[in-house]
């Protein structure tokens, strides 16, 4: 039985956005649905986040739920057109086998940006997957663009489920990256406790966009990070273990940005590859207190000045590290620290410890009858029919770990 | 009036700043960075200078 499209908007009440930006799901349903035809929706699958691997996970191993709920939001729009988005290679075969033939499937290469709904929008017109000004938004255009794991809940909802859990990536602390069920009223510190029992002295939050946050009895939600100053995001936590030092890892996190940025806004061009720089210079040993006022500045200037989140990311990263860590930092200054001048080997598969089975948060299982599998060890080469338990190496050319000392 | 940029076409030209310093600021590279929306018939008159000065059609209202 099909809901009609007004009861589809209902069942999408109080569910926020998994992308990213946790914008509202019914709100984004019910202005696609007044947008003048032709009206396309799309399931993105395109996980741009280095640190996060849910998305990906979901099309390997949940292509069901996550076609089910492209199929209820194609519904509650009247879409003419439904579209699956993603870059995962090993996704591929799981989403062709259960898509109907009506579903188009859209394989992009992987990029940080690849996955804003601007550059979707640009790749259904033809174009390359890079972002474009807003106004106007997609949804404003008549493009629905719901990430896979809004769609997989909503799918959830119509199965009967009233509060379907979150899906969180937890990778550093020196372990390998763990996937985790988030239900209603669980902490960071919980969260963090399933992924590594050592120590953990913060996280770097929301992928790399919340900034770093040192508070763990906050709930992991996004009214509850965003309470803390932080931002849920795609649900992607770098964890801070004894041996992580923040300015290690915001450096290694803002090479990537500079590196990921789609080089087409100047003031992010240039801005962007200023804070990485300053960063560098400060894990290296070598910036002054003058460079780190420079730095603040800059980052405070940065926000909203790109085409995409790319700059406040980046913004954000540098203004957290220096009002969460400023003990550390100044330890940073000239001469630097010993610890971050040596090789470091951020890999989080560099240690030989075996992977730590990723403890679910609790034992209730989902209407779907499928079993909610931990997905400890997913890698690239995990087939979505028999995922072998197999360290998550290959993560980690994503994984900001991966981004060398 | 509404002063929309689009950063992805601001060439760092500067222009709009000649013509609208309270609308639109220049970064330490050059590119624009807009201060405030216009708010009174002399904001907007300002806008539209802006808007057509820029070389690189990145402004509009
Ligand atoms: S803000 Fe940066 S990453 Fe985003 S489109 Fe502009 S140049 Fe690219
Ligand atoms: S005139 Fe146009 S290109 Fe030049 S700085 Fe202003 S907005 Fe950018």
């Amino acid at each position: 039985m099909t809901p009609s499209p007004s009861e589809i908007i209902e069942l999408a009440a109080g569910l926020r956005g998994r992308g990213g930006a946790g914008f509202p799901t019914a709100t984004k349903l019910a202005s696609v649905r007044r947008a003048a035809a032709p009206r396309t929706v799309v399931a993105n699958g395109e996980e741009g986040e280095p640190g996060s691997l849910k998305d990906r996970w979901l099309l390997r191993e949940r292509p069901e739920l996550v076609l089910e709920g492209l199929r209820l939001a194609a519904v509650a729009i009247e879409a003419d057109r439904s579209v699956v988005y993603f870059s995962d290679q090993a996704a591929e075969q799981s989403v062709i086998r259960l898509a109907p033939p009506t579903v188009e499937i859209i394989r992009v290469a992987p990029r940080y940006v690849a996955g804003e709904e601007t550059s979707i929008v640009r790749v259904l017109d033809g174009g390359p997957a890079l972002p474009l000004a807003k106004p106007p938004r997609p949804y404003e255009q008549g493009v629905l663009v719901l990430n896979v794991e809004s769609l997989a809940r909503l799918a959830r909802r119509a199965a009967g489920e009233s509060d379907p859990p979150l899906l969180a990536t937890l990778t550093g602390g020196g372990r390998p990256a763990t996937l985790h069920e988030v239900h209603p009223g669980t902490t960071l510190r919980a969260l963090t406790e399933a992924h590594t029992p050592d120590p953990v002295r913060g996280v770097l939050a929301g992928g790399l966009f919340g900034g770093f946050l040192t508070t763990l009895d906050v709930e992991v939600s996004h009214d509850g990070l965003a309470a803390a100053g932080s931002a849920l995001g795609c649900g992607a936590f770098r964890v801070l273990g004894p041996d992580d030092c923040p300015v290690a890892v915001a450096a290694a996190a803002l090479d990537y940005l500079a590196g990921q940025s789609a080089q087409q806004c100047g003031a992010c061009i240039r801005g962007t590859d200023a804070l990485s720089a300053t960063v560098a210079a400060l894990r290296a040993g070598t910036a002054t207190a003058a460079d780190l006022d420079l730095l603040a500045t800059r980052a405070s200037r940065l926000p909203g000045r790109g085409a995409c989140g790319l700059p406040d990311a980046a913004a954000r990263l540098a203004t957290s590290l220096l009002t969460v860590f400023p003990a550390v930092v100044r330890r940073h200054l000239i001469p630097g620290c010993e610890a971050c001048r040596l090789p470091v080997d951020l890999h989080a598969t560099s240690t030989s410890a075996p992977p730590q089975p990723a403890r679910r948060l609790d034992q209730h299982t989902t209407s779907t009858s499928a079993p909610p599998q931990p997905a400890r060890h997913l890698d690239q080469h995990t087939t979505p029919t028999s995922p072998p338990p197999r360290p998550a190496r290959d993560l980690d050319q994503h994984a900001i770990e991966g981004v060398r000392a | 009036m509404k002063l929309l940029l689009d950063s992805t076409r601001c060439q760092g030209y500067g222009l709009c700043h000649e013509k609208a310093p309270e609308l639109v600021d220049l970064d330490e590279w050059g590119y624009a960075a807009i201060t405030r929306p216009p708010s009174s018939p002399e904001d907007d008159r300002a806008a539209r200078a802006a808007i057509e000065a820029c070389p690189a059609q990145a402004l509009r209202s």
